[in-house]
């Protein structure tokens, strides 16, 4: 692709993916740069979310790997994990905790900037002290974004991110992602609306077989 | 470090919260005990011999109760999957969670074993061995018990089946905490029965770290 691998900041190479005996995708390679954002597109079932987390490091790929700044991230997964951000399909909020505990929980494990700044840049400080419980599906996506929004500059892998969101959530998305891509960070984002990231680039992945 | 702690502080708060699961624990292992004075009769020469091992039994039922609930609601909502990714590793993180599960069980069962001891009527001079070898045994209950909870998550009734597989693995931690106090009891010393029980614990530490992240990792893919 555009990036060789003497710019790349995450680059793929030959990735397999097998998951219950079908094959879903083969020989995939692609790499990035900083400011890069590379969107995800493919029917349901054609392996966005598994080819999120094969890179992410929660799957064993049945061939190929995944290198950031030049380094096996299985090898030496300790460089990766400190760069890298995940926001899976699922909230992991804990209905018993604030929205601020959440995150300030996340923080205190996975590293990041002031919670009081990302609650701020998803429009969640108004509901800060207030427990998880009661914030709607679309206000929890927020607190999982987040996440994402106290640590940019590195890799963030996104699976749909902008599900349950409202339109004024989503341009706060899209402008998160654009200060993302200011500091040179990468983003894979699996998403049906790639619009709304600007220049971006594009993976189709196959059909159902 | 201190994302050990982090997590360990947010398990704890978090079971406090959920409707007071330390409570709901130490009141399963006070009923518990209450009971068997009204299934074996108020003897009290009877109920002193028993004792140790009613106590015993009890904490590790009170230790199976809350243990399918230790991994499941974090693979759940998807915070296993960052657990696994964070910097901190996932040996480590089964550690905090098995660390956070005796914080609102085992201790709990600990500090009110000598109200138990009390009304069985056991000896005075068995009390403190009593305290000791749970204070000692409960930890390797809930890092054993860890992995159990583990290697369940890929079940879709996990519950019973969690029990069913650890409650055996709990025998040797059984064995030498009930000893040690049938020791005191004898006028013998407790400490050996105690040094087993803490030799247990040592192996337990690593065992579970390494077993419970292989088996969380297994979950995960």
């Amino acid at each position: 692709m555009a990036v060789d691998s003497a710019t790349a900041v995450l680059e793929v190479r030959d990735l397999t993916c097998e998951r219950g005996g079908r094959r879903l995708f083969a020989d995939l390679s692609f790499a990035l740069g900083p400011g890069d954002v590379l969107v995800l597109r493919g029917p349901n079932g054609s392996g966005k979310t598994s080819l999120l987390r094969l890179v992410a490091g929660l799957l064993a790929p049945a061939a190929g790997r995944v290198r950031w700044r030049g380094r096996d991230t299985r090898d030496e997964p300790g460089p990766w994990r400190r760069a890298m951000a995940f926001a899976g399909h699922e909230n992991p909020v804990k209905p018993a905790l604030t929205a601020r505990e959440n995150l300030a929980f996340w923080i205190g494990l996975e590293g990041g900037a002031s919670v009081d700044g990302a609650l701020e840049a998803l429009g969640l400080d108004g509901l800060a002290d207030l427990p998880a419980a009661v914030l709607s599906a679309g206000q929890r996506r927020r607190l999982t974004l987040a996440r994402l929004a106290a640590r940019p500059g590195g890799c963030w892998l996104m699976d749909e991110p902008e599900a349950a969101l409202d339109a004024a959530s989503a341009a706060r998305l899209a402008d998160l992602v654009a200060a993302h891509r200011d500091r040179g960070g990468v983003t894979l984002v699996a998403t049906h609306d790639g619009g709304a990231f600007g220049r971006v680039r594009t993976l189709a992945l196959g059909g159902e077989p | 470090m201190s994302a050990f702690w982090t997590l360990v502080r947010r398990d704890v708060t978090l079971a406090v919260r959920r409707g007071g699961e330390a409570a709901l624990t130490l009141g399963f292992f006070v009923v518990t005990v209450a009971l068997f004075p009204f299934g074996v009769g108020p003897d009290p020469a009877l109920l002193g011999r028993i004792a140790a091992g009613v106590v015993w039994v009890t904490a590790l039922l009170a230790a199976t109760v809350s243990l399918d609930r230790l991994f499941r609601p974090d693979l759940e909502d998807g915070s296993l999957d960052l657990l696994a990714l964070s910097p901190l590793p996932l040996e480590a993180a089964v550690l905090a969670k098995c660390l956070a599960h005796w914080l609102v069980t085992g201790l709990p069962v600990t500090l009110l074993s000598p109200l138990m001891a009390a009304m069985l009527r056991l000896d005075g001079a068995a009390h403190g061995p009593l305290a000791v070898s749970l204070a000692v045994g409960t930890p390797a209950l809930s890092l054993t018990g860890g992995i159990g909870a583990a290697l369940v998550l890929g079940a879709r009734r996990g519950g019973a089946l969690c029990g069913l597989l650890v409650l055996p693995l709990f025998i040797p931690v059984l064995v030498f905490g009930v000893s040690g106090v049938e020791a005191a009891q004898a006028g013998l010393p407790a400490l050996p029965h105690i040094l087993i029980e803490a030799a247990i614990l040592v192996a337990a530490v690593p065992l579970a770290a390494f077993a419970g992240a292989a088996a969380l990792r297994l979950a995960l893919e």
